[in-house]
């Protein structure tokens, strides 16, 4: 069935229509107009998913927290970002007297340029990827690294001690979770053998029965996914790990001084970052644009990449509504005592994984080491912990 | 050498000029950065993928972060009443034009020492990882071990003493 000439037009439509468009223009422009096309697709579609994505986390977390969430503007409430839209880009924008005005207006707009970047590489169907390059998760993470510099650019330059404040918790916190994320990427890279996205996914694309060959379903796949899940939600400062932008004890964070549409584009390349990192993770680890069964092959690639994305994005407004924030030092000790030496750990289980060869031994001893692992790590850092009354080293 | 070199090159050298020139510290390290993503996108010129990548990744996601850090955790980022010019300006630059000019005169002449070779060498990133773990082990451990000891050294600095008790 998926070899079907009417499933392959369905299946690779945007590709067709790309090139279809483009086979207007003289020959020697085509391959400039087709990069051309995918940027204005991407930078036309991800933004429209943003505001989706924001009406949707409102209303769950309307449900969760039991009331209607946004319910005035338009059907069920659904035109609520078209009136957020308007209002921001109708605000006065408004600049600090004392900031530093030129540091101030780059902050947002080199934020989500590099946000924008990271998804070039993204594989979000069969052949649907901008640039095919040879480094394409080095790309990924140098471009989720440079935000870093954003985020301290917009904090200092508002000269408000909360934003100062909020941008060096973000900046500390990007720098530790993000060992974490490269280290929990690693893992993939040494059973794929490549850096190439798309390459990760082909690795992905087979099945034994109806059940495909994603990583997440091997011992080290699990617990390097579930260590990626929570270096993403920390490296896009979502809660619980959202300490960098609490409102009751920072007001916002590095983005209290911004208004109008330098805020939106604030909120924009947040939510960018939760896209582009919950693509790769599905990328990574839940096997891309592929069916989840033998049997679903029929439907287009790009409806899985993006059924995938969503689900994610509905676990992370699903965990802001659950749990409560972290303390700074819960955050710190949580990434250096726990993650890190267990994404260590699962760096070497993933090369026994390799080395041990097909059968059932190296499921048995990779299961067993990530378990009792685990299980030692967890009893170890809770046999110090005393649960009563905190004492501050600087507030008596 | 064609016109996208010379603009790298122009946002290369105008980033470290203004790094030097500026008054205000994070300024400077902000031009840093500029000059620092200048050098990626020139070794992205030169069809350098990993090098290009690593060095964003290095420099402008942990060096720049540094050194921004270290502005604002030691004695703040307001300017200097005594400017921030040295007064040895002009002994640095002689020190530094002597650098530049046994570099340039070093790259001058590999280009006579070596073989010219006409087609690009295409070096994919797993020819990088073979040699970093084949050939250059020996390099690549003694660097792990310094950076430990590093690590380990910052720890210790930075470690509190233990409580004593209140008197």
């Amino acid at each position: 069935m998926a070899t079907s000439p009417l499933f392959t037009h369905f299946d690779q439509i945007f590709i067709l229509l790309r090139n279809w468009l483009v086979g207007f223009l003289p020959a020697a422009l085509r391959p400039a107009a087709g990069v051309v096309l995918g940027v204005i697709t991407i930078v036309c579609l991800f933004p429209g998913l943003f505001a989706l994505t924001t009406v949707f986390e409102r209303k769950g977390l309307g449900r969760i927290q039991n009331r209607l969430g946004p319910n005035r503007v338009g059907p069920f409430g659904f035109f609520q970002p078209v009136a957020d839209g308007i209002k921001s880009l109708t605000k006065e924008d408004i600049v600090p007297f004392s900031a530093n005005a030129v540091v101030h207006f780059l902050a947002p707009l080199s934020l989500v340029v590099a946000v924008f970047m990271e998804f070039a590489v993204l594989p979000m169907g069969r052949n649907m990827v901008l640039v095919d390059l040879n480094a394409g998760l080095l790309f990924f993470f140098s471009m989720s690294a440079s935000t870093e510099l954003s985020v301290f650019m917009a904090g200092w330059s508002s000269r408000n001690k909360y934003s100062l404040l909020g941008a060096m918790r973000a900046v500390a916190q990007m720098i530790s979770y993000e060992v974490v994320l490269l280290l929990s990427s690693v893992s993939v890279v040494m059973i794929a053998g490549s850096l190439s996205l798309p390459k990760i996914v082909a690795a992905q694309d087979s099945y034994t029965g109806i059940f495909p060959h994603w990583y997440i379903f091997t011992p080290w796949g699990l617990a390097g996914f579930v260590m990626y899940a929570i270096a993403a939600t920390a490296e896009t400062n979502r809660s619980p790990f959202d300490l960098p932008e609490g409102e009751s004890e920072l007001v916002a964070g590095y983005h209290t001084e911004y208004s109008g549409f330098k805020f939106a584009l604030f909120f924009l390349g947040e939510y960018l970052a939760m896209f582009a990192i919950s693509g790769l993770g599905t990328t990574l680890f839940l096997g891309g644009w592929s069916a989840p069964f033998s049997f679903l092959t029929f439907v287009p690639s790009w409806i899985w990449f993006f059924s995938k994305v969503m689900l994610s994005i509905f676990v992370f407004i699903w965990m802001r509504g659950t749990l409560p924030r972290l303390r700074q030092d819960q955050l710190m000790n949580f990434a250096w005592k726990f993650v890190l030496p267990f994404t260590l750990l699962n760096l070497f289980v993933t090369a026994l994984w390799r080395f041990m060869g097909e059968g059932w031994m190296r499921w048995v001893v990779c299961t067993v080491i990530l378990v009792a692992a685990y299980v030692l790590m967890g009893r170890l850092s809770m046999r110090n912990e005393h649960f009563g009354p905190r004492r501050y080293r600087y507030a008596e | 050498m064609n016109a996208l070199f010379y603009l790298l090159a122009a946002i290369t050298i105008g980033g470290g000029l203004a790094s030097v020139l500026l008054k205000h510290l994070v300024h400077c390290a902000l031009a840093t950065t500029v000059a620092f993503a200048g050098l990626a996108l020139l070794f992205l010129q030169l069809d350098a993928q990993f090098t290009g990548f690593a060095q964003i990744l290095v420099y402008i996601g942990a060096v720049a972060i540094l050194i921004v850090f270290a502005i604002l955790l030691t004695r703040g980022a307001d300017l200097p009443k005594d400017g921030v010019f040295s007064r040895t300006w002009f002994v640095g630059l002689v020190i530094a034009a002597g650098i530049f000019a046994v570099l340039a005169w070093a790259v001058l002449e590999s280009v006579r020492a070596l073989p010219q070779h006409n087609a690009v060498p295409a070096v994919t990133v797993r020819d990088i990882g073979n040699a970093l773990v084949g050939r250059y082990v020996l390099p690549l451990e003694i660097v792990a071990l310094l950076l430990t000891a590093a690590t380990i050294g910052a720890v210790i600095v930075a470690m509190h003493e233990k409580e004593r008790p209140k008197p």
